[in-house]
């Protein structure tokens, strides 16, 4: 099995910098890590290449730095990875992003399974998954939080609001996951190392994946960012509701019935 | 599609249903649609897909819909991406609307990136503000980004339909008007194989083990003040009384006290319920990302200094085991007199 793992390297979500003429966020200087759901694609990946064979390749888009988040995939069992990266890439919206690593898998060739974490910790859409899987004219399945192969077909669990569906699709095809999937494993230092010294890391740009400039980054993106501000967490006033056990309590009950609760 | 914007008219909304009945989410979608074709000028169509669910036209329209454009089909009958995107597609390359908006659902979320590739179209997911820029004849779309850390504003200038993906639980669905009448039109659906690829096997809808955070009208949650796995159970009894769900914070969810299915915060749940009991957590900023919208909280905890204080409209400092017992046994004792 070929199986393609799509991450993002995302900012730590405490801190947050935003470029005052482009509205885009400013990554450079910020911790960061894998985005969490991506880690159980990579996970996830590397359980079904231990069960039938085959190989794991990795692919992000970012800056140089994202090439970190591509060392621990590494670290974790990947066989390859892929870095698509240049100066024409910077500003995406999900609609450019989701073509940008749609021309390098097309570059990469035959795979059968593409996992990708549902959604991003920056951005929030979970958009880029199911757009790639229409770029790629695959099948989708979103949600996921069990999956299981048996030869050409994949068999996956989806979550509902409240349940799940049972779904089933022949490869190849595109999974989003979430944590319920699995729990990811930890690298050994061993492993660390190896990554670092004796891995290979891909560097494509755009003319490697044979990218049209208008379809790119900040320039190719059919959103656009007008404003990004800080929402106020403050709420009106704290009311304190004082006293003894039973106090608070009756003081609440007075409040649930005013404010129609009860 | 890149379009100028004079060929695109008419604000779109996509219904969604379950066992016979309209999700509220399609109501919302219609109040805030109402208003947006209102200050456009422009007529507000409701797309509705299924298998024998004409009977849902006539509430569509009640709650503001002029048109229904009605795909009633077996392949239709459980939501797919394939069967679904094709239908849309199709229609909004022939009738081309200007706005198309999906709740921000399970199943809007799997759907409409997926369409809006099709469409070669910007989509903004999950808003919580929607307005006009009449000037520049604009969508203008506002989201929480960073697990709710950014407020972001965003406009879709050259592509057609703008297509936004909207947060449940957040716009105000219309009063319903009996008897207003529109316009429903039977659309044919032709579907590609592609289309049917995927097949759902099962569905299982779970009542225990399940939390469905995101439609609650009411949460209590908890968090490490609780104590140990079995402390929930004074939750549960109060989240039963108030007709509500129980949530928990990710510090109890990662110690293995309960599921994560009842996660509230950035990397669980985003709510915005009526009411939110809070009790012993601390408020972490990524758990009150999760839970700020919500209209009344509650929090109950030991320590006065604990953060989640400063987003509370009532606190109360105390040890939930003593104050949620009482509340408990006297939301009983109410609803006893009441029903006398």
């Amino acid at each position: 099995m070929h199986i393609i793992v799509c991450i993002k390297q995302v900012p730590d979500t405490h801190q947050v910098q935003i470029d005052a003429e482009t509205g885009c966020l400013v990554r450079e200087g910020v911790p960061s890590i894998i985005n969490p759901e991506d880690k159980n694609a990579i996970e996830e990946a590397l359980r079904l290449k231990e069960r039938h064979g085959g190989h794991v390749t990795v692919i992000t888009m970012g800056p140089a730095q994202a090439e970190d988040a591509l060392r621990e995939a590494l670290a974790m069992g990947a066989d390859q990875a892929i870095l698509v990266t240049g100066k024409g890439f910077a500003g995406a919206d999900t609609w450019a992003t989701c073509y940008a690593l749609g021309q390098a898998i097309r570059k990469l060739g035959n795979f059968d399974l593409i996992l990708c974490g549902r959604q991003a910790l920056d951005g929030c859409t979970a958009q880029v998954g199911p757009e790639l899987a229409e770029f790629l004219d695959l099948p989708q399945v979103t949600y996921v939080r069990g999956v299981e192969v048996e030869g050409k077909t994949v068999r996956a669990k989806r979550s509902l609001e409240d349940g799940y569906e049972l779904i089933e699709t022949q490869l190849p095809a595109l999974l989003t996951v979430v944590k319920d999937l699995n729990v990811p494993r930890l690298p050994s230092l061993d492993e660390v190392m190896k990554a670092y010294r004796e891995k290979e890391i891909k560097i494509w740009g755009a003319e490697d994946i044979e990218a049209d400039p208008d379809h790119i980054g900040l320039r190719g993106s059919r959103t656009r960012i007008v404003r990004a501000r800080t929402p106020e967490f403050k709420k009106g006033k704290t009311e304190i509701l004082s006293g003894s056990a039973e106090q608070a309590a009756e003081s609440l009950l007075v409040i649930f019935r005013e404010r129609h609760i009860i | 599609m890149k379009a100028s914007s004079d060929e695109y008219k008419g604000v779109w909304i996509v219904s969604e249903h379950r066992a016979g009945e309209l999700r509220k989410v399609t109501l919302e979608l219609l109040g805030k649609g109402r208003e947006l074709a209102d200050t456009l000028g422009v007529e507000l169509v409701a797309l509705l897909l299924g298998y024998h669910v004409s009977g849902l036209c006539k509430e569509l329209i009640e709650y503001g819909a002029d048109k229904v454009l009605l795909a009633d089909d077996p392949e239709l009958e459980h939501y797919r991406t394939g069967t679904y995107a094709r239908v849309i597609a199709d229609q909004v390359i022939k009738r081309k609307p200007e706005i198309l908006l999906i709740g921000a659902t399970y199943m809007g979320r799997d759907l409409a990136p997926r369409v809006a590739k099709r469409l070669d179209t910007g989509l903004t997911a999950d808003c919580t503000e929607l307005s006009i820029d009449t000037e520049k004849r604009l969508l203008v779309q506002t989201r929480p980004a960073f697990g709710g850390n950014i407020m972001a504003t965003i406009v879709t200038p050259q592509h057609r339909p703008q297509m936004a993906t909207v947060r449940p639980r957040v716009m105000k669905a219309m009063e319903r008007c009996v008897g207003k009448k529109g316009e429903i039109v039977r659309v044919t659906v032709s579907f590609h194989d592609e289309d049917l690829r995927v097949k759902v096997l099962e569905v299982v809808r779970e009542a225990k083990g399940s939390a469905n955070l995101e439609e609650a009208d009411v949460i209590v949650a908890g968090g490490k003040g609780v104590g140990m796995p079995q402390g929930f159970a004074v939750l549960e009894e109060l989240a039963g009384e108030l007709g509500g769900q129980l949530g928990a914070s990710r510090d109890v969810v990662d110690a293995g006290w309960i599921s994560s299915t009842h996660q509230v915060g950035q990397t669980g749940k985003t709510v915005s319920p009526k009411l939110y009991v809070a009790c012993g957590i601390s408020g972490a900023a990524q758990h009150i990302a999760g839970m700020k919208d919500s209209e009344i909280i509650v929090a109950i905890n030991k320590d006065p200094e604990a953060p989640i204080f400063q987003v509370a409209d009532y606190a109360i400092v105390g040890d939930l085991h003593q104050v949620v017992p009482v509340l408990t046994r006297k939301l009983r004792e109410y609803k006893k007199q009441v029903r006398r």
